[in-house]
């Protein structure tokens, strides 16, 4: 048996806001105004485990069976409340799947990766996300950006073997964000390079490479999250060519924390060649390395645009204020519509789980009406019947914009709140909200798919509560 | 085999309180204002009530629940008062339990009194609530004009009209009740506008703007009914005689099942029907002297015009720009300003239509009488297009 990783997805949202606008909004607290490429930020609804959400569909692809989640992040929602098992209620994965939340550190991932290469386990799920909050006018503001990735790791292989890892822990803080603050603490990134990034890098490399009797010449593609400023120079100490380095994705996406590493190896992994070697590096509080040889059943088993298809979907944006307004960095007055408790009743949302959670519908066994939400008796008018409802996921069925309206008066910390009626496939309709969609852009009878979001936010009692919405399918 | 409602009560009174923002009376003050003008038209005494019905929808900021803030502040002999609620066809509500009372033979004299405070709430429009336990978890935080707006994007989709030409004829109908308003002293808002302003309006949920949105207003409205006998012992030569009064809740299939396009409202279709042969209606178009309709937006009015079978299926705008139910057209609807203009009070409007219905037939209506019209229709569509009660209501001049 050959551990490895068989499946990779990842989630980028759509909103790309231009450095340039950051830096011409704050321009007069900056000597120049410049700033290169675009940063990812999520909409008002999109927060670390929603995005570990779509990018874990991504990975599953609708088709793979895993045992378990694990769901990495220095950004969970909830600090005492599982958010992989949330997770996996949201993929509508059984209840038997091992759940596992893995925090701390940028290195959640990486190490969450090798262990499970490490070990035995049967196929799980590990999904990396992060949407860190930075302060305005920060150097974090400008190089972060929000996204998710997420691997099926199994004895399969299917797109890359493991060759063998190695791990050091060191307790280097070159930022920290203590329990409790929103922001990050960085320190002189000179000191973090020379100190940091080079002595760590070559050090692991040395070693994983003696571990694995692979040669430095193999390595074909290299994972390094940091700047190329950074990057180039331990290149040249590695006697690897900078030609090797995967692209970071700072113009396109800004660096996702935990998720980084995973989102650039989807890149590596959309484009290498069967036999190729790629170093994956993982870095905070110490290192990981590890190495992928890519399997020779790849080029069947992807598609080629895994993250070339995430970067496409982006929409280039000028907005800051709505960047900070989004990310929770500006209290926007909202009026009094936006005083409205949302209180949940969790007694309810215990019961109803699987709706609320997995877009799970009912299928009416007496005339095979599909319906949201399932209901002890039918709701087509032609049936009605008291009959049993077999569960159906709703997520995946196509389904389309029946009606529809622009709200402006409707609280939502992004106007208009667009919703309306969806018809699914199989005679079904639900009542719905629309996530990340313009004036204009919704029309009756346009193709919709699901995504899974915040749906109020009960700031009285510090409550995400989260449902499905629907969006346009745009590709 | 049961023979409905047509001709078993009379109403001898009716009384409605100046609609608006009545910022210095509190609910118990436009009861009172209501039931003062109703009492004196029926001529009858306050002890005769022998059962009343209060409809209220936003019992926290209006009133309270239960019915004794109608016993309490008419003072009342301490007889039965049920509260009733089913959204906007509350007022509809509360008048079909005194009038099914007065049927029953339970008692002779009831009283419906349907009321709102709305300007309490501090809102501009209709105040945010709770939808339910597991409904807030997961439909969308509506406001009812973006929930009929939805009939919009659907009617355009299904008759191919531009959303342009839809709203041109959709102005035409708030341009009609704000003509008609300047009319009724006790209207909301009595200020004439044009097609272009409505048009020009800021949209509030596409495709509605501002004019295309009736009134929040405070105001009660209150009809005395008893029987035809009854009626004639207090010496009124002419009444005003139910003549069908129905009810149509959905049951969930407009919002769970695609058998509705979402381009008109089931449930109208399905009151109205009723309705029509409860009152041994056969050709409504013809018979009907004029309508009060629920035009809480004026999209609503539009579809509504064929789901009452007085348009033919996609003819509404083309009929509604013709001026077919303009004051001088040939269905005069919302000759007092509707909802549109005289405004809307919740719970009252329902009871309000019936007022407009009742002062037309007794030809009271002053400077905005319609001709002598026998028989008039009121309609409300309560809560919003996908989950509804929708209510018809038919009068009729019962002359001796």
């Amino acid at each position: 048996m050959t551990r490895g990783i068989s499946s990779i997805g990842v989630y980028v949202p759509r909103r790309r806001l231009s450095r340039r606008a950051i830096s011409e909004a704050l321009a007069w607290r900056l000597q120049s105004v410049g700033g290169r490429g675009e940063r990812a930020y999520g909409n008002w609804d999109e927060d670390a485990l929603t995005m570990a959400v779509e990018a874990g569909r991504a990975a599953l692809g609708g088709r793979e069976a895993v045992a378990g989640v694990t769901f990495a992040s220095t950004t969970h929602p909830f600090l005492d409340r599982s958010n992989s098992g949330l997770v996996a209620e949201a993929l509508a994965l059984p209840a038997q799947v091992t759940t596992q939340d893995a925090a701390g550190s940028q290195r959640a991932g990486t190490s969450a990766l090798m262990a499970l290469l490490e070990g035995t386990a049967p196929a799980t799920l590990l999904v990396a996300a992060d949407r860190r909050a930075t302060q305005p006018g920060s150097v974090q503001e400008l190089n972060y950006g929000d996204g998710a990735a997420a691997v099926v790791v199994d004895g399969q292989a299917e797109l890359a073997e493991y060759l063998g890892g190695y791990s050091e822990n060191i307790d280097f803080v070159d930022h920290y964000r203590q329990a409790g603050e929103r922001h990050d603490y960085a320190l002189e990134d000179r000191w973090v390079r020379t100190e940091a990034w080079g002595p760590f890098v070559r050090r692991a490399v040395a070693a994983l490479l003696t571990k694995t009797s692979v040669a430095a010449a193999a390595i074909t593609r290299v994972i390094l999250t940091a700047s190329r400023a950074t990057a180039e120079p331990l290149m040249r100490t590695l006697g690897l060519t900078n030609a090797t380095l995967v692209d970071a994705l700072h113009d396109r996406v800004g660096d996702t924390g935990v998720a980084h590493p995973l989102l650039m190896l989807a890149g590596a992994l959309d484009e290498a060649m069967p036999g190729e070697v790629i170093l994956v590096i993982g870095f905070g509080q110490g290192m990981d390395a590890l190495l992928l040889r890519v399997s020779d059943s790849a080029p069947q088993r992807r598609t080629g645009r895994v993250l070339s298809g995430a970067l496409a979907r982006g929409l280039t944006d000028h907005a800051y204020v709505r960047f900070l307004s989004h990310g929770g960095a500006l209290a926007l007055d909202w009026g009094m519509r936006a005083e409205r408790d949302a209180r949940t009743a969790h007694s309810v949302h215990y019961r109803k789980r699987a709706a609320l959670n997995g877009f799970m519908g009912g299928r009416c066994t007496a005339c095979d009406t599909v319906q949201f939400p399932a209901a002890p008796a039918c709701v087509n008018p032609e049936c009605r019947a008291f009959a049993p409802q077999t569960p159906i996921r709703l997520v995946d069925l196509p389904a389309t914009v029946k009606t529809y309206t622009e709200d402006w008066l409707a609280f939502t910390p992004s106007p208009p709140l667009v919703y309306g009626n969806v018809a699914f496939e199989g005679g079904g309709n639900a009542f719905i909200e629309y996530a990340d969609v313009d004036p204009g852009e919704v029309s009756v009878g346009a193709a919709v798919t699901f995504v899974f979001r915040i749906k109020d936010i009960d700031h009285a009692r510090g409550f995400h509560r989260y449902f499905w919405k629907a969006t346009l399918r745009r590709s | 085999m049961a023979s409905g409602i047509r001709d078993k009560v009379a109403i001898v009174g009716m009384g409605c309180s100046r609609f608006g923002e009545r910022w210095n009376m509190g609910a118990d003050d436009l009861m009172v204002e209501a039931f003062t003008e109703a009492m004196a038209d029926a001529g009858v005494e306050r002890d005769r009530i022998e059962a009343a019905w209060l409809g209220v929808f936003y019992q926290e900021q209006s009133t309270s629940k239960s019915g004794l803030p109608l016993s309490m502040a008419l003072r009342l002999p301490n007889v039965p008062v049920t509260r009733v609620e089913n959204l906007c066809a509350t007022g509809t509500e509360a008048l079909r339990g005194a009038v099914y009372a007065v049927a029953s033979g339970a008692v002779d004299i009831a009283l419906a009194m349907g009321v709102e405070k709305l300007k309490d709430t501090g809102f501009g429009g209709l105040p945010e609530r709770a939808k339910g336990t597991f409904e807030d978890q997961w439909q969308p935080g509506f406001t009812p004009p973006g929930a009929f707006a939805q009939l919009g994007a659907a009617y355009a989709a299904r008759h191919g009209l531009s959303i342009d030409e839809l709203r041109r004829a959709m102005a035409h109908v708030s341009v009609k009740s704000h003509a008609n308003a300047l009319d009724n002293p006790k209207a909301h808002l009595r200020t004439p506008i044009t097609s272009e302003q409505v048009l020009g309006a800021p949209m509030v949920a596409f495709p509605l703007g501002v004019y295309d949105c009736c009134g929040v207003s405070d105001g009660a409205a209150c009809a005395i009914v008893t029987t035809p006998e009854i009626a004639a012992s207090l010496g009124k030569r002419d009444h005003v005689s139910v003549k069908a009064l129905q009810l149509a809740p959905s049951n969930g299939a407009e919002m769970g099942h695609a058998s509705w396009d979402g381009s008109y409202t089931p449930t109208t279709r399905l009151a109205a029907s009723r309705a029509y042969r409860e009152a041994g209606l056969t050709d409504p178009a013809s018979q009907l002297g004029l309508i009060e309709v629920h035009d809480c937006f004026s999209v609503t009015e539009l579809v509504v015009m064929e789901d009452l079978g007085l348009s033919a299926p996609g003819r509404a705008p083309a009929d509604i720009l013709d001026g077919r139910y303009d004051r001088d057209g040939t269905i005069p609807c919302q000759t007092d300003g509707g909802l549109k203009c005289f405004g809307h009070p919740v719970g009252a409007s329902g009871l309000r239509m019936a007022y407009e219905i009742y002062t037309q037939l007794l030809g009271r209506a002053g400077s905005r009488q319609v001709g002598a019209p026998s028989l008039g229709l009121s309609h409300n569509l309560g809560g919003i297009p996908n989950r509804n009660v929708a209510s018809v209501a038919i009068f009729g001049l019962n002359q001796f």
